[in-house]
């Protein structure tokens, strides 16, 4: 049997591709994920960066929100970037109606909270125990509060940008756009101690 | 500070090209839909569009209605900003700068340098490189392509023949940029600069497609998808997501027809799922036989 951990990314919509590559570079056997049959052979999954109204949307119509909830609960490792951090977060501030997260980490997010499109940018980011990382916002989400339970591993500008609770991560930004597989390597990391 | 981070990461920057690019990577895999009002603008939302294209007439209309077409009343576009949390595209006239720094100013999250307006320059398009906005331009080929990356444009559409309902243009515009690019990869150095030449687009960027296989940007279909199966076929032949102008709002039931297409872009390659978006979907938009279509109501003629 070999070691190499299978790592799903969730491929209902966003920058799938990005995350694969950065998955296979941090040496994880990436493969995308739509159906609950793929979800339950992947040792950890990616939730990718996309819209997370859609992202939910889907999930919902595709019966995959219950299996994503019920592996996450059960501790399956997971890592969400942008999208797939609200995705992840027990409460959304503003959701759209009938918008629904899979949820795993003690937090409160608000949406597109550093603005449109306009305002989106880079910055160097101080990430605990990853070092300073190039980070990519785009119309991106920041986490207004966390549990006790979570662990705030960045902050910019005085908001939370990356947390982690247990076996899940999230960053508000995409280190999958920057060929920078440091966060990703972390992620493996997390899966292999998982198994 | 690592000595690995650019000077440019240090302090917060907008409107790179890594975040405007970016910020197109993150509509992958989902469907864009032309919108007319706020109203339109939410069913959209609600059927899982990744955003909307603001415009005052859908391309079938401007097609009807003749005369000049322009970028939209800000009014209007605002409302639709106002409407929905996904985001919000419109289109400038080719060329017209100013209608371009007007969609910025409105807070647009990308601007559509559209050949489906009527142009305003017949020799140069925007100075994209001068926006903070974004911008999606149509190709019909991979030189065409490559000159409006190489004028700033983040994002490439197929530009299809819009307003007719019928997908024949789209296929052949991305069957034609993907053959291009397959040629490139078989080229060797020494050939990539009579390619540069011959594509009418710069060495550089011909050299990364060359090594890349792609284009350095996202690359969308739009211009004549009517149905999920439509869709599903763009995404087939490497579109990374799907343009959806007239074909949603002039069919007979948007919200239901919004969703199938919504989910034949994600399904693009299961058939059975493709089938079930399919069924009880009333009436698609009636369409237009682009052999029939005079040259000078092409569309895709626009743009140099």
């Amino acid at each position: 049997m070999s070691s190499t951990p299978v790592i799903g990314v969730l491929a209902l919509q966003g920058d799938v591709r990005e995350h694969l590559i950065a998955l296979a570079a941090a040496d994880a056997v990436a493969r995308p994920v739509r159906r609950p049959e793929e979800l339950a052979e992947v040792d950890g999954l990616v939730i990718p960066g996309g819209e997370s109204t859609t992202i939910s949307k889907l999930a919902v119509l595709f019966g995959l929100m219950e299996p994503l909830r019920a592996r996450v609960a059960d501790g399956m490792p997971v890592y969400g970037t942008c999208a797939g951090l609200i995705m992840l977060a027990d409460k959304i501030l503003d959701p759209r109606s009938g918008q629904e997260t899979i949820g795993g980490i003690d937090m409160i997010v608000r949406r597109n909270a550093f603005g449109r499109q306009n305002e989106s940018f880079e910055a160097t980011v101080e990430v605990t125990g990853v070092g300073p990382v190039e980070g990519v916002f785009i119309r991106a989400p920041w986490v207004e509060s966390v549990g006790a339970q979570t662990e705030v591993l960045a902050e910019h500008g005085g908001h939370i940008v990356a947390v982690r609770q247990g076996n899940a991560l999230a960053t508000s930004f995409h280190p999958e756009l920057t060929g920078d597989h440091r966060m990703h390597a972390l992620f493996v990391e997390m899966v292999r101690d998982a198994r | 500070m690592s000595s690995t981070l650019p000077t440019s990461a240090q302090n917060p920057e907008t409107g790179t090209a890594r975040v405007k690019r970016g910020m197109a990577e993150q509509l992958k895999g989902g469907v864009i839909m032309d919108v007319v009002n706020a109203e339109q603008a939410k069913i959209a939302e609600d059927a899982g569009a990744v955003a909307v294209m603001a415009l005052e007439r859908v391309p079938a209309d401007i097609r009807k209605d003749g005369g000049v077409a322009r970028m939209s009343d800000p009014n209007m576009i605002e409302e639709i900003i106002e409407a929905v949390s996904i985001p919000v595209m419109a289109k400038s006239r080719i060329g017209h700068f100013v209608e371009a720094q007007v969609l910025q100013s409105l807070g647009v999250d990308y601007i559509d340098e559209s050949e489906v307006l009527t142009p305003a320059d017949e020799v140069n398009h925007s100075d994209k490189w001068a926006f903070t906005t974004p911008f999606v331009c149509g190709a019909t080929n991979l030189g065409e392509a490559l000159r409006r990356i190489a004028e700033g444009a983040a994002m490439i559409r197929s530009k299809g023949e819009a307003g007719t309902g019928n997908v024949v243009e789209a296929v052949r515009h991305l069957r034609q940029i993907k053959n291009e690019i397959a040629k490139l990869r078989g080229f060797d150095n020494n050939e990539l600069f009579a390619a540069a030449k011959e594509l009418r687009a710069p060495y550089e960027l011909v050299k990364e497609v060359a090594e890349l296989g792609k284009l350095p940007v996202v690359l969308f279909s739009a211009g004549g998808v009517a149905t999920p199966a439509d869709a599903a076929l763009m995404r087939q032949l490497g579109a990374e997501g799907v343009f959806v102008g007239s074909g949603i709002f002039k069919s007979g039931d948007p919200a239901k027809r919004a969703a199938a297409i919504v989910k034949a872009t994600t399904f693009y390659d299961d058939p059975k799922i493709i089938a079930d978006a399919s069924r009880n979907l009333g009436e698609a938009m009636v369409g237009i036989n682009c052999d029939t279509l005079p040259e000078a109501e092409r569309y895709a003629n626009r743009g140099w």
